[in-house]
């Protein structure tokens, strides 16, 4: 009786030992998992990764490897690191509102007389602000 | 008698690593200079040089730098952290955003109160309290990953569910 092959084994067609690294993290009922990260990392190098790690991170590994691999197969220009540039940007916009809102806070507290402007007028505000926000620095230097 | 062909002195830092000739064509030696070895090696012992090969042989060659240079940095990551790779730098910067959104609201709740308890009420303070930034994905199963940030075309869920990865690094 041969006992059921993982997904790794079935591709690469071959016997799937008892020992296998593959088996517990790529099953024979998701054959599509193994494809993708054998497509962009190659079955060795996967091999090799899960190898070096305890066994309680494998499963962890093996499924960040999955996703990466998922990523850059949707992007291959950019893969996951399109996602960190994303959230990157999100951030600094984020961080821009507030500081800007912070600012006008602050004005307001010194200028308890003064209402609150709205964002149709923000010219006025920022020509009262006593210093320039600096942005944290672009994704691009990420690629550095 | 062996043709004894010149060994090519500009070989790329991919032939160099892989002993190999590196041919005008190279498709490597544009992106991979023979003074920077490690960015290759580093990637080669990632993905493999046969896949990257590939990778970059199915973009547009005015996007190969990116390509490269993507790659080269998740190999780093995945290098630097065997377990999370890039995942970690997502879910950290996930959380930052999270926090963010936390004290943008905070801060917002207190500009509201400002036009609220303002002595002069003729002109009604209107704040644009639409935050434009993109929506996260959820997270099923994690309770530490499920962000929602409003409405943006933007949308991160193509990539499927991201799981609960905010352990830190792992650094053997």
């Amino acid at each position: 009786m041969i006992s059921a092959r993982c997904a790794a084994c079935k591709y690469l067609r071959r016997r799937c030992h008892s020992d296998c690294i593959f088996s517990l993290y790529f099953p024979p009922n998701d054959p599509q998992r193994f494809a993708s990260v054998h497509k962009i990392y190659g079955a060795s190098n996967v091999a090799k990764i899960l190898q070096q790690l305890p066994l309680t991170l494998r499963a962890q590994a093996a499924e960040t490897l999955y996703f990466e691999a998922k990523c850059r197969i949707e992007d291959p220009v950019y893969g996951c690191v399109g996602i960190i540039s994303q959230l990157y940007q999100q951030l600094h916009n984020g961080e821009s509102e507030l500081a800007k809102t912070q600012a006008e806070i602050a004005f307001l507290n010194c200028n308890p007389q003064v209402q609150p402007i709205d964002e149709a007028n923000s010219s006025n505000f920022n020509n009262l602000l006593p210093h320039q926000y600096c942005p944290p620095s672009t994704p691009n230097s990420w690629f550095n | 008698m062996k043709n004894h062909e010149p060994r090519s002195s500009s070989s790329c830092a991919a032939c160099k690593l892989l002993k190999r000739r590196c041919t005008p064509n190279c498709i490597f030696a544009p992106y991979f200079c023979s003074d920077e070895p490690t960015k290759f090696a580093k990637v080669h012992k990632v993905f493999g040089a046969s896949n990257v090969s590939k990778i970059l042989a199915e973009v547009p060659e005015e996007q190969r730098e990116d390509t490269v240079n993507s790659l080269a940095f998740e190999a780093e990551a995945r290098l630097r952290d065997p377990v999370y790779g890039c995942i970690g730098a997502i879910a950290l910067l996930q959380r930052k955003t999270v926090e963010l959104q936390h004290d943008l609201t905070i801060a917002r709740a207190r500009l509201a109160l400002y036009a609220a308890t303002s002595s002069s009420s003729s002109s009604s303070i209107i704040l644009d309290d639409h935050v434009s930034m993109a929506p996260f994905p959820s997270v099923p199963g994690c309770d530490g990953l499920a962000y929602s940030f409003g409405q943006s075309s933007s949308d991160l869920s193509r990539y499927g569910p991201l799981n609960d990865f905010g352990h830190g690094p792992y650094i053997s």
